[in-house]
């Protein structure tokens, strides 16, 4: 499986484009790093290629086929900040199990504790609920995942925890993995290939 | 150094600081007109919030515990710890702007002084100052000069006005910068002028609490180095970040922060390798597990806040546990020129 | 490892926290508002009876507040009066706080529905409320029904807004976009993410219309446009009265207004502290 995405241009104004003519693609069980500094507009292709972002011109594809709008959107996107991923009102167990219920294997790959699921998203600290939010996402279903900085705001240790886990997984499911960072030293530790997005955004 | 390993071994804090002044002596004599006594001094402090556990019981929840820091002028502290560990909550507490619903104990000095509530709304601000992590810190509906300047009386206005602009050129913010709302600026601009707020309110001591998260390296760099330049003109500076890399580039000491106390305080010094200079098993997975090191993870989280420990805080993930660990918590001890709370270090 | 949970404050006698007190204010008004439609509804009309033996008599310990030129208690009055303007006021209320969710809903189903709403609720607000209540009283042939239509048709305005601002807020939070990918459907995100944190306010809305409604009910009552003379209402009393206070007789005046103002605070005091409850910025003090 391929994820394409194809002469892909936004921007909130007509005259002030934040993304041009981009392309890209991500292959099953690619790990693939993109780096851009701040302001560059790497959430904004996130979203693009995740679907939230609608108003946009181009093409994304999996195969050569448009992802369908309704049911569940086989490329999953994880957020930089998991506070604001998760519905304050919910209870941690129903967080975890909103897309699918989360096998105990990867539960316990994750290290993430039953003791955790009677509690509300604010007693979690955000290296806790960053596990949960991709415990979510990684579905028999997903075939991709976006990883826009989704351990920029946690410790070293928990960072190796994280991507020690989502590599295993991702490995065993055959997924394709985005990982969206300004940090190269993370991304060449990670990643297959690299690609800089000022190199294929043409603004 | 022979000497300084027994004055380690009577282990408190004051000697502590005597060590770290001679090793500065022997290191630099330029440094010598430093201050003796460090600027800031955070004695044991604890912090616990009551909350409202089911229905209508209070309960208490502690979240900063048996925690000790020292800032001297001309020196950049960083504060080094993952998220939840408490390490915003001990910038607010020296602020004096927790909520209403905290409890702080314990000793903070400032300049000799005792920090009371009413001392630390009186020189919040004037002589420490914040500059915070996120953008949201500016009122979206004032423009920018008139924020950093913030309310001074009238005649001194135009005074104001020219030191804020001289301020902005130095951090190459354009004239027009002055007359824009914050939703104009770039994320690079924002951070530029929450430091220039800082630096305009003359302040001796500085805490930033995660000025650098999302930032590309070149607006880090150029984002650390006005900390540095700050301390350079003799501030005290405390920077709050989890970000051990930002941290190494600038800083002077390194407090490693977790689960709400510190657990060791290094010299940058003692970073390097595989991390054989560090003295507190934590401080070396933390070092161990950055990608650019051995990218090595080590089992288990930090406790919960509501977790009661008896023993080493770490105790759980520690991989030298002996049996004292599991019985109280550690004494403070100073070792090669840092702190650290454990017990298997000599 | 244990769970630490150290009680600070233990049982009632150790002096309350804000939340029990809240509570406590909470019980006690409803409490007292509770008391009022009960015993309004269990005093029957003969207590009302004309009785010109002891008309206008001062306010004593027989008539605590007094009695009126037809020698009627205006204790009991005043009670019936209150009564019926809690229990209108409770109509009212539920009625606009219907009309409200499902304008509010409406509103985020599509740009033109969210314009029109906007539009409605700014042409509600830009006529004068008590004058708008008239116009749809008499619209609706005057009396209780027209008073009480009234009243209900033209409170949904704020609580519409609320509705409105807070579903778009909702709307663009990470977590919903994210349900959607997991691909639940819009219902699904309608009433397990939306709705749980509209109740809240939904709530508090109803119970701060409250007082509006009942004051806005004995205003229309008091100019004629309400309910008719026989009926026991607080406007009718209020207005009635205003012919006897040059006589000296400010009890017939007096005891019924303060009954209302403290019924009208009373409200506003359940809404108040429900908000404090209810608002995370506070919770925990």
């Amino acid at each position: 499986m391929c994820l394409k995405c194809e002469n892909i241009s936004f921007g909130y104004k007509k005259n002030n484009l934040i993304l041009n003519n981009v392309n890209l693609s991500l292959g099953s069980g690619e790990v693939l790093g993109l780096i851009g500094d701040s302001g560059s507009g790497k959430s904004t292709l996130c979203k693009i290629l995740a679907g939230y972002e609608n108003n946009y011109q181009g093409n994304v594809s999996i195969d050569g086929k448009a992802i369908p709008s309704k049911g569940y959107n086989p490329v999953q996107l994880v957020f930089q900040h998991p506070e604001k991923a998760v519905n304050p009102k919910w209870k941690m167990k129903d967080i975890l199990n909103e897309g699918h219920i989360v096998p105990q294997d990867i539960l316990d790959s994750f290290g993430i504790k039953k003791s955790w699921f009677n509690r509300w998203p604010n007693e979690l600290s955000g290296g806790e609920l960053q596990r949960f939010a991709l415990a979510r996402a990684l579905s028999p279903e997903t075939k991709f995942l976006i990883a826009d900085e989704i351990t920029t705001m946690v410790d070293a240790i928990t960072q190796a925890q994280i991507w020690n886990i989502v590599l295993d997984i991702v490995k065993e499911l055959n997924i394709g993995v985005l990982v969206v960072s300004h940090e190269k030293k993370l991304i060449s530790k990670l990643c297959h290939d690299v690609v800089y997005l000022d190199d294929i955004n043409t603004v | 150094m022979g000497y300084m390993e027994n004055m380690g071994n009577m282990g408190n804090m004051e000697n502590m600081e005597n060590m770290g002044n001679m090793e500065n002596k022997t290191k630099t004599t330029a440094k010598e007109k430093k201050k003796t006594e460090a600027l800031l001094k955070v004695e044991n402090i604890s912090l616990s919030f009551i909350q409202y556990a089911s229905g209508l019981r209070q309960t208490e929840l502690k979240v900063i515990s048996n925690l000790s820091i020292e800032a001297h002028s001309g020196e950049i502290l960083a504060v080094v710890g993952s998220s939840g560990s408490g390490k915003s909550l001990l910038a607010h507490a020296i602020l004096g702007i927790l909520p209403s619903n905290a409890k702080l104990d314990g000793k903070m000095e400032y300049n000799g002084q005792q920090l009371t509530p009413e001392k630390k709304e009186e020189i919040r601000g004037k002589e420490i100052a914040l500059v915070p992590q996120s953008t949201n810190y500016l009122d979206p509906l004032m423009r920018i000069s008139n924020q950093v300047i913030g309310c001074v009386e009238e005649k001194n206005e135009g005074l104001m006005k020219k030191v804020q602009r001289d301020i902005f050129q130095k951090y190459d913010l354009k004239p027009d910068v002055d007359r824009m709302f914050p939703h104009e600026l770039s994320g690079g601009m924002t951070r530029r002028v929450l430091v220039s707020t800082a630096v305009m309110s003359s302040a001796k001591l500085i805490i930033a609490d995660e000025p650098t998260p999302g930032l590309d390296e070149k607006t880090l760099n150029e984002t650390l180095s006005y900390f540095k330049d700050m301390a350079n003109r003799g501030c005290a500076v405390i920077l709050i970040t989890h970000d051990i890399e930002a941290a190494l580039k600038i800083s002077d000491k390194i407090a490693v922060f977790y689960a709400g106390t510190v657990l060791e305080v290094a010299n940058v010094e003692d970073f390097k390798n595989n991390g054989e200079n560090l003295r507190h098993p934590y401080t070396r997975a933390l070092w161990n597990a950055l990608p650019q090191n051995k990218f090595q993870a080590i089992k288990g989280h930090q406790p919960m806040q509501d977790e009661v420990i008896d023993g080493c805080i770490f105790y759980e993930r520690c991989s030298k546990k002996n049996e004292l660990c599991s019985k109280g918590i550690p004494q403070l001890k100073s070792v090669n020129g840092g702190v650290v709370r454990c017990n298997n270090v000599s | 490892m244990s769970t630490a949970v150290v009680t600070v404050n233990k049982g009632v006698f150790r002096g309350f926290n804000l939340r029990q007190k809240t509570l406590l204010i909470i019980g006690f008004t409803s409490l007292l508002l509770l008391a009022i439609v009960i015993s309004s509804v269990e005093f029957g009309d003969e207590s009302l009876h004309t009785n010109f033996g002891s008309k206008n008599l001062n306010p004593s310990p027989e008539h605590p507040f007094g009695t009126d030129w037809m020698g009627r208690d205006m204790f009991i009055r005043t009670l019936k009066g209150l009564g019926s303007s809690i229990m209108i006021g409770a109509f009212a209320s539920t009625i606009s706080t219907i009309l409200a969710i499902i304008l509010g809903l409406l509103s985020s189903t599509g740009k033109i529905a969210d314009s029109f709403i906007a539009w409605l609720v700014d042409l509600f607000l830009s006529i004068p409320h008590l004058l708008l209540i008239i116009l749809i009283s008499i619209g609706f042939g005057g009396g209780a029904t027209g008073v009480i239509i009234g009243v209900a048709l033209t409170h949904w305005t704020g609580l519409t807004r609320v509705v409105r601002a807070e579903i778009k807020q909702l709307k663009t939070q990470e977590y919903i976009h994210i349900s959607r990918n997991l691909g639940k459907s819009k219902w699904w995100i309608a009433t397990k993410h939306i709705f749980p944190h509209l109740i809240p306010q939904i709530f508090l809305g109803t119970i701060l219309m409250f007082p509006h409604a009942i004051l806005h009910e004995a205003s229309a009552t008091f100019l004629g446009f309400g309910l008719s003379p026989h009926e026991p209402a607080i406007g009718i009393i209020l207005s009635e009265s205003m012919k006897y206070l040059s006589a000296g007789y400010w009890w017939l005046a007096f005891f019924p207004g303060l009954s209302l103002l403290i019924v009208v605070l009373a409200f506003d005091m359940i809404g108040e502290n429900l908000g404090k409850l209810i608002d995370p910025k506070n919770a925990h003090e």
